[in-house]
């Protein structure tokens, strides 16, 4: 397994008085297997983007341990190696793109790690190309589109070369072709470069295209499974006032009405083939 | 609107003066820039305007562009000559009041205008030119004997690209604050000086907030991005001087040389 | 019902007259009654955020007119600033718009500009907290020490509290989570029941303008593309995915079930009305009972 949470807490300090408020991430056990792609989903304040925070050792924990492919986050010596496993993309496109060009930006972490200036170069178009950036690569990054400005922080952190990249809510900003610009990226980032993803989200849609889902709610692990076992459990997720794509919403009232449905759907198509079924 | 400025921005290309090394074009400039005000007459104008002249026609940016970057300081060119204008020295050629032109005025209003001008015209085809990674990285190379007696260099340089960087999105920033606060009915337009003053606390507090949220970001950004100072660090782009950078360099030259045969052979006419 | 806005052969051409010249808005005319809950369409770049702006007088248009209550907003520009405490407008992620020292200031701040002033400013200040949900201890603190949520209602009441007959929100959700996304739309709803007035809201998801808005403006390329009812709006799926946009995930499914045959009606909008379709289906067919 690449990444080993063990029994996480962690509290942030109390703006007023410096005292620890009520844990951001109370008691989280999870494991992250190479060439997975997972999603947290969970409210703000849930403790997903605190937790995303624990996975390149941006934050450490209170107590329990964090590891990555073998190494503890709390080694201070290790620091920069996990940094150089796992990448950490951010929410605001804006405030992660550093450098006045995209290809200089996208440099900008093999920079920081000393490659040298050839391999730089092969590691940006590189990077450039596997989200579809590679033409804008003269481009100043403030007339990017929002979606563009995201691909180009993905590159920027495949430019370093992890096995991994964590994404802290990527597209909360964006509009829906933005969005869906990004998802596809990851997907394919994932199917065809057998990168680790872990994906924070608070869009169902998104999460429902990822291999494994994990709900956090209050700081704790709510339930984990594969989209289709987690989004099945509708009851549960509304009870925590959570979304589910209209499609399992459906299918599950349906069946509370009485009518005969195995699996829950998760999309469209999915739910009309059922419903079709259901109706012959 | 803010964004329209022309002044300052960098557009990509492949001119001769795009691919001059930085250090070189920095040099040059600095140079240019002193020997503006050391033209006393004529001849040594000329020569300088017409170098600027050169350096435009070799940097494939559109003319349009340099007007544009003109545009904006139009206002302080035409204030400053008209008062040189007034204040030379000498018999007067007409009066009337307190006015008078004499010809060392109008002397001085032809050199400050076309010094301002060249001045203008030479930073706007530097900045065309040059990205502003490539300018702090020049920066940062041209004075790295400085860290030697522990001179922050790295640190200045990073600041200036990362300045340099967030300008555009400021000013877009300070644009939606602005139209956020008109919509709430703010005055930003009538009123006495210290009435304006007061109106601009609702864009600069905003501003500034949102300011200090994004330095936190992009510090949290660099770090995630194995950022930890200068040391240990290599670029992508290796700086190297080549035939066309000395021979600009030496074009450089020539050029002090001829202004200053010009000054010493002709009389000041300022 | 008498038209509170009248948009006639509306135009914004940026930077005319250069070579840069973009057509934001191109001749657009439509109607909007009073009281209607309107939801604005159209992917980024289709000139939604320009036509708002027209709107409240923030720009100008380069031709055509704006009419409110049947007056073209722009016959005395020197009172401009009056339209815009007529027409209130929300602009996306408006927290950052938040400078005075407490929240009660702040929500004041556009009600103190427009001339309210002791208990009728009071009042519009903690009647807006109120639509948005915002605790009254909350009006005491600093703005910039809410939460996320609350920061945006704190922006959003600051519009309200200018009492505008006209309210346009352009995605007030956008960034909330869920139940943060939820709670405001149904808050905005709730304002606009109770005081009656005209609301303009512009979303990307359709499936909140589906549960809310009466008629919807679709945007394309700067002109209007469709202004309809949202059912007949979301009927015309292949229509709307030519344009890029989408419809409600419901919308779409039961689409697909008429496709194949199924005699389900065109343009069903919420899981509720699904439901109700379905299970009438099927008992009628004898599956249920």
């Amino acid at each position: 397994m690449f990444i080993s949470i063990e029994n996480v807490f962690f509290s942030y300090d109390s703006v007023e008085d410096g005292k620890p408020v009520k844990n951001a991430v109370d008691g989280v056990s999870l494991t992250v297997e190479q060439g997975e792609f997972v999603a947290v989903i969970g409210h703000n304040g849930c403790g997903k983007s605190t937790l995303a925070k624990h996975l390149n050792a941006m934050l450490l924990p209170d107590s329990g341990k964090v590891y990555v492919d073998g190494d503890d986050t709390a080694d201070e010596n290790k620091t920069w190696d996990i940094r150089g496993k796992v990448g950490l993309v951010l929410q605001n496109p804006d405030n992660q793109l550093v450098a006045s060009i995209v290809e200089e930006d996208v440099a900008f972490g093999p920079e920081n790690l000393g490659v040298p200036p050839k391999e730089i170069r092969e590691r940006v178009d590189n990077a450039l190309k596997a989200v579809g950036m590679y033409e804008y690569r003269m481009h100043a990054p403030y007339k990017l589109s929002g979606g563009q400005k995201q691909r180009v922080a993905i590159a920027g952190i495949l430019a370093i070369q992890p096995q991994c990249i964590v994404l802290d809510e990527p597209t909360a900003m964006l509009d829906p072709s933005g969005r869906e610009e990004v998802m596809s990226t990851l997907v394919r980032l994932n199917k065809e470069l057998g990168i680790t993803v872990v994906l924070i989200t608070h869009y169902m849609d998104e999460a429902v295209r990822a291999g494994r889902v994990v709900v956090m709610d209050s700081g704790r692990v709510l339930t984990q499974g594969t989209p289709g076992e987690v989004f099945s459990q509708v009851e549960l997720l509304k009870k925590h006032r959570l979304d589910v794509p209209q499609a399992a919403e459906l299918a599950f009232r349906l069946k509370g009405c009485g009518v005969d449905i195995e699996h829950i759907p998760l999309d469209e198509e999915e739910c009309a083939k059922m419903l079709l079924e259901v109706m012959k | 609107m803010v964004r329209d400025v022309a002044f300052g921005q960098y557009f990509p290309g492949k001119s001769l003066m795009h691919r001059l090394d930085p250090r070189a074009k920095l040099i040059c400039f600095i140079a240019f820039v002193v020997l503006i005000f050391f033209t006393f007459n004529y001849a040594a104008l000329g020569l300088v305007a017409a170098f600027t002249v050169f350096m435009i026609s070799m940097s494939g940016v559109s003319p349009k562009f340099y007007f544009k970057s003109l545009k904006v300081i139009l206002f302080v060119v035409l204030i400053t000559s008209v008062l040189n204008l007034f204040y030379g020295s000498g018999d007067p050629i007409w009066q009337w009041w307190i006015l008078r032109v004499t010809w060392n005025g109008i002397h001085r209003a032809v050199f400050v205008t076309v010094r301002i001008i060249c001045l203008i015209l030479a930073s706007s085809c530097l900045t065309f030119t040059t990205s502003p990674t490539e300018l702090t990285d020049a920066m940062e190379r041209l004075m790295k004997p400085l860290s030697k007696i522990h001179f922050p260099v790295h640190e200045i340089a990073m600041m200036m690209s990362l300045a340099l960087r967030f300008v555009p999105t400021l000013l877009e920033e300070t644009d939606k604050i602005m139209q956020a606060q008109k919509a709430r009915g703010a005055d930003l337009e009538s009123g006495g000086f210290f009435k304006r003053v007061k109106a601009l606390i609702p864009i600069l507090i905003p501003l500034f907030v949102s300011a200090f949220r994004r330095a936190y970001d992009i510090a949290t950004a660099m770090e995630c991005r194995c950022y930890r100072g200068g040391s240990g660090r290599t670029r992508m782009k290796i700086l190297r001087m080549r035939a066309k950078d000395i021979l600009s360099m030496i074009t450089t030259a020539a050029l002090i040389g001829g202004v200053i045969v010009c000054n010493i052979f002709l009389t000041s006419v300022i | 019902m008498s038209h509170i806005l009248e948009l006639k052969n509306l135009s914004f051409v940026y930077g005319q007259g250069t070579p840069f010249e973009k057509k934001a808005v191109d001749d657009l005319s439509a109607t909007i009654e009073k009281g209607e809950f309107i939801g604005i369409i159209g992917h980024t770049g289709s000139g939604k955020s320009t036509l708002v702006q027209m709107l409240n007088g923030l720009m100008k248009p380069t031709g055509g007119q704006v009419l409110l209550d049947g007056r073209d907003i722009w016959s005395e520009p020197k009172k401009i600033r009056e339209i815009r405490f007529r027409v209130g407008m929300v602009f996306q992620y408006p927290e950052y718009q938040l400078f005075e020292d407490t929240v009660y200031k702040d929500i004041a701040f556009g009600a103190k500009n427009k001339g309210l002033e002791g208990d009728a400013l009071d009042k519009a200040v903690r009647k807006a907290a109120e639509f948005t949900g915002l605790k009254a201890e909350l009006l005491d603190k600093s703005p910039f020490d809410l939460s996320g949520g609350e920061k945006r209602r704190a922006a959003i009441a600051g519009v309200m509290a200018m009492e505008p007959e006209v309210l346009i929100l352009d995605e007030p959700t956008a960034g909330l989570d869920p139940m943060g996304r939820e709670i405001l739309l149904s808050q905005i709803v709730n304002y606009h029941r109770e005081r009656g007035i005209t609301v303009l809201l512009v979303s990307h998801s359709m499936e909140d303008i589906a549960r809310v808005a009466d008629r919807i403006m679709v945007m394309s390329h700067g002109s209007l593309h469709d202004f309809d009812k949202t059912k007949n709006v979301f009927a015309k799926g292949d229509e709307l995915s030519r344009i890029g946009l989408k419809v409600p995930q419901i919308t779409r499914i039961m689409q697909l079930l008429r496709e194949s045959g199924a005699d389900v009606p065109d343009g069903v909008l919420t899981v509720d009305e699904a439901l109700e379709v379905l299970s009438s289906l099927l008992k009628k067919e004898g599956k249920l009972w």
